[in-house]
């Protein structure tokens, strides 16, 4: 924590309505006597040249160091408002206050009273936040850890190394490749779609083996990670048993996928007959037949007749099939269909479909030419396959509606892509206590990817169905280890063009996050952040919440059982500092009593007042904004809420809502992004957190003999710019009905 | 050999070429997704036995006696719905009557159907007189279930055949003759001709 004496400046705008609607003077006054600010103005254009150049002049005089903008929202003019060498805090009076209320003079009293309240609280949180430095522990380095040699870890190294990076690519067979490079042909990815297309895998093979920036580890896997963005150390060993230790900055999975065993649907009769083939072993005896006919593994006649069975145990529950579907079965069947058509003349060639899905740019001008060649397109659905010499494929007509055979020398079937990840590290409930209980931490069952030494396991976190979890809207490459990417199939089904799109998006995240781990700033979504987890170890009493808690596993434990926090790996969610029951964890710009001082701060009438306070806590990624934009579209809400953002609703410490009770506010509101699967906390469990935390203020509550319907935790989605006042509005007619709490000094 | 059972010998198992390569429009039938808006927009839906996106996957499945002797596409009324609609763009009511066709070309056709028997009763009064006799046509529709049926039709339509009178609409002297239009022969003689091309095209197409 930086030595410092705060000098705190508090700079009010009169602009933007602002000084009509309010009494800025009062409010200067407020600064001052309240909120101890040394110096305040007011300029009726803040965040002009003008406005800006008076507040930098202060900082740059050494008369400031702590700035106070009365002004618009935390998420306005964040650029003008920037100064290095100074602590910011905001007080939202034009979106938070003079927007969300009526321009009449019964609300200029409340009005005001907000305002006043606003400047307080953000004069609290200066008080109370410290300039944030980065610890001077980052190391820049600029080398990633590709895994995998398939078509999206080849791309990723070939980007990452045109960029000037260097690349440690790794990968687990002999050659280079992967499924890529057992292909005949691809699916078309430019005009006209008419036809496959060459795969060129020997051209990027052989860029790879040139790049002067790439070293190659073949026969080779990962054995061993360790460290945080910036500072990984890799052990990487191969088959031969001889291994080798690389520094890397940031590290791209792109383990890809394995094909699901036909030999789980056993009506499929894979087994049985060599004329029954996946889709991915036609590719092979495609392969064998160059550009002439494709013949029978059987008996090696040339194929006259050939069926498709698409959604081999795909999007099915039943059990040992996938309960989803890989969207590509479709287009590879059309594309194999058209190697019967060029290549085995007069080739009676069907694909028995369910739902056709051809997605992609090729999609529907591919299907046309299947069409155009005259494939036949059946919608049903296959029961069984007979082998035989001549093979039958029983199925009922979804269009007919009848069930019906059909024979053919060759059947393919539609088998779909199962990722190649890591085990789990939350497949089962996490034991918080190794040493009480025995059994292990995290069942194995799946062979480890990149072997993590951290505390919360080897790999990482699936979301469904053992794909890795990233947060699909936002940050679709990003994991829940930071510096570590997930690119192609290992993310979700997909085919090589999106693969690559794939590649390079995560390669320049990759790249992103080394650099950033080199100046000890945040990864997204508090990206640029330079504060981060401090932790008091004195008070610590080894309670585990943190280490456990932490979404992104950056926190280790010390052989005493004390948290190791690793600061790059962190994102500056705060979920640690909502989870310590001692308050020992917090930021520089950003704490307990940052919040807590803000909630103390404001003016609380007394009960005769008819004047409720509600406290709103709300995730700065999702609901605040959402109350920002209720402003700008002039919805309004209860002059008596005092609206909070926080960092994500994960990092609430209970203890907020318990001082907020006994200070005498009459109801709390939390707002965070919505849970579950598909979740969209920008922190993904930091909302699940703070709803399960919630659940035990009851306790509280009920010792302080309080309704329970004073504090609620709603999921608020950015869109939601009407629902959002009206919870706070109901909250306020809550107050109405159940009374004022008694609890006011 | 029947024209029939020639395009049988020819085509074998594929009932899809043989609507390709003989069928006004047949060419289309391929690219036929099944979405299934075709039978969801025609009005007269109801009344068919199959749908024309059933006929098209009958088609593909090598349906061919089931198909070409059903009175489905004898149903369409030409509104063009169904065209509007297809994502695909294809040419419905042109296949349904091309497969008609077709399929009285090839004697598949039902015997008993009203709309294969109208379509020959208008045809054989155009081909008169070179226009249409409407009276005369009016008539032999109204008397086609026999002369009482007919005699109670065209009394309930009665008012609408004065009307029509009234408005000039109907020469009651077409009861006689009608009058031609003028060079007849000539007509006579492309229709024959054009006929003659048709059978020769699908003569050819059965070798
Ligand atoms: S702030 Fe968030 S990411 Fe960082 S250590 Fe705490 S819980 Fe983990
Ligand atoms: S949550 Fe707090 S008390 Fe518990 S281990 Fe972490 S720092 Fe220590
Ligand atoms: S609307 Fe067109 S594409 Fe769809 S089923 Fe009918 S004919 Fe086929
Ligand atoms: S044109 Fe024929 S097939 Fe199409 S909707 Fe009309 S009646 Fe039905």
């Amino acid at each position: 924590m930086p030595d410092y004496d705060k000098k705190l400046g508090a700079y009010l705008c009169s602009g933007c309505g602002i000084g009509d609607r309010l009494n800025v003077s009062q409010m200067e006054t407020t600064a001052k006597r309240d909120g101890k600010a040394a110096i305040v103005k007011t300029h009726e254009f803040l965040c002009s040249k003008a406005g800006v150049e008076m507040i930098r002049k202060d900082i740059d005089a050494g008369d400031v160091n702590h700035v106070i903008i009365g002004a618009c929202s935390h998420r306005s003019k964040v650029e003008a408002f920037r100064f290095d060498r100074a602590a910011i805090s905001r007080a939202n009076l034009r979106e938070g206050c003079i927007w969300i209320r009526p321009y009449t003079d019964e609300a200029q009293q409340t009005t005001q009273e907000m305002g006043d309240d606003l400047i307080r609280m953000a004069c609290a949180e200066s008080r109370y936040i410290n300039i944030p430095e980065p610890s001077g522990e980052q190391e820049l380095n600029k080398t990633l850890l590709v895994v995998g040699g398939g078509m999206t870890g080849m791309t990723t190294a070939l980007e990452s190394a045109k960029a000037g990076y260097r690349v440690e690519l790794v990968e687990k067979a002999a050659a280079l490749g992967g499924w890529m490079a057992q292909l005949h042909k691809c699916i078309p990815h430019r005009m006209p779609y008419a036809n496959p297309v060459a795969t060129n895998i020997d051209a990027t093979i052989a860029a790879v083996n040139a790049h002067a920036n790439i070293t190659l580890h073949l026969s080779a896997s990962v054995a061993k990670t360790e460290g945080a963005p910036g500072r990984f150390k890799i052990e990487i060993a191969t088959e031969y048993g001889t291994s080798t230790t690389v520094e890397v900055g940031a590290i791209v999975q792109a383990s890809g996928y394995n094909m699901f065993d036909p030999n789980n649907v056993p009506a499929m009769n894979h087994a049985k007959s060599a004329d029954i083939v996946t889709n991915m072993e036609l590719e092979a005896l495609a392969k064998a037949a160059g550009d002439g006919p494709i013949k029978r593994p059987s008996d090696g006649r040339e194929v006259s007749s050939v069926i498709f069975v698409q959604n081999v145990g795909q999007a099915s529950e039943a059990k040992g099939h996938l309960p989803y579907h890989s969207g590509i079965g479709d287009l590879i069947a059309i594309k194999q269909a058209l190697y019967f058509k060029t290549q085995n003349r007069g080739c009676e060639t069907t694909i028995l479909f369910n739902h056709l899905r051809t997605p992609g740019a090729a999609g529907e001008d591919f299907y046309c030419s299947g069409q155009n060649y005259e494939v036949t397109f059946r919608k049903g659905i296959a029961s069984e396959v007979f082998p035989g010499s001549s093979l039958e494929v029983q199925f009922r007509d979804m269009i007919l509606d009848e069930d019906t055979s059909q024979t053919a020398d060759l059947v393919v079937l539609d088998v779909g892509m199962v990722p190649n990840s890591g085990p789990d590290p939350y497949a089962l409930p996490l034991v918080a206590d190794k040493e009480k209980g025995a059994a292990p931490v995290f069942e194995v069952t799946l062979d480890s990817i990149l072997n993590l030494e951290y505390r919360q396991g080897t790999d990482l976190p699936h979301l469904k169905h053992g794909f890795t979890d990233s947060h699909f809207i936002c940050f679709p490459y990003e994991t829940r280890r930071s510096g570590i990417y997930a690119a192609g199939p290992v993310r979700r089904p997909m085919d090589i063009h999106q693969a690559m799109e794939d590649a390079t998006g995560a390669a320049m995240k990759a790249i992103q996050a080394l650099e950033n781990a080199g100046k000890g700033r945040s990864a997204h979504p508090r990206s640029g952040d330079l504060s981060y987890p401090l932790f008091r170890k004195e008070g610590c009493t080894r309670c585990k919440r943190c280490t456990v808690e932490c979404p992104f596993a950056a926190i280790d434990e010390d052989e005493k059982g004390y948290p190791q926090f690793n600061e790059s790996r962190c994102r500056r969610c705060g979920i640690c500092m909502g989870a310590c029951p001692v308050r020992v964890i917090s930021f520089d710009n950003y704490s307990v009593d940052s919040i807590g001082q803000q909630i103390k701060n404001v003016d609380m009438p007394d009960e005769f007042d008819e004047k409720p306070r509600i406290l709103v806590l709300a995730c700065e990624n999702d609901a605040y904004p959402a109350l920002d934009m209720a402003a700008q579209n002039g919805i309004e809400y209860s002059p008596f809420a005092r609206v909070i953002p926080v960092r994500c609703l994960g990092s609430v410490n209970t203890v907020w809502i318990t001082d907020a009770l006994n200070s005498g506010y009459d109801g709390i509101i939390l707002m965070g992004c919505s849970k579950g699967d598909d979740y969209q906390c920008h922190f993904v469990k930091g909302s699940e957190m703070a709803y399960q935390r919630m659940s035990q203020i009851a306790d509280t509550l009920q010792i302080l003999s309080l309704d329970a319907e004073r504090v609620v935790t709603y999921e608020v989605a950015i869109t939601d710019i009407h629902r959002a006042p009206r919870l706070i509005n109901a909250m306020a007619e809550t107050i109405e009905k159940i009374g004022m709490s008694p609890f006011k000094f | 050999m029947s024209l029939n059972n020639a395009m049988l010998e020819k085509y074998r198992n594929n009932f899809l070429q043989e609507v390709a390569g003989n069928v006004e429009q047949g060419d289309w039938v391929k690219m036929c997704m099944q979405c299934g808006v075709c039978a969801g927009s025609c009005p007269l839906g109801d009344a068919w036995e199959h749908s024309p996106q059933k006929i098209f996957m009958m088609i593909r499945a090598n349906r061919r006696e089931q198909v070409l002797s059903s009175d489905s596409m004898w149903m369409c009324t030409s509104c063009y719905h169904c065209v509007v609609r297809c994502p695909r763009g294809l040419p419905i009511p042109h296949i349904m009557h091309g497969l008609a066709s077709y399929a009285k070309r090839l004697g598949l056709a039902p015997k008993s159907n009203p709309t294969l028997w109208f379509a020959e009763v208008f045809w054989n009064n155009m081909l008169k007189k070179g226009r249409v006799n409407e009276l005369k046509l009016g008539l032999s529709l109204y008397f086609k279930d026999g002369f009482a049926s007919g005699i109670k039709q065209a009394m309930a339509h009665q008012k609408l055949g004065i009307n029509m009178l009234k408005a000039k609409r109907m020469a009651p002297m077409d009861m006689f003759a009608g009058h031609a239009i003028k060079d007849i022969f000539g007509l006579h003689k492309m229709i024959r001709k054009a006929q003659e091309i048709e059978a020769a095209k699908l003569e050819a197409n059965s070798k």
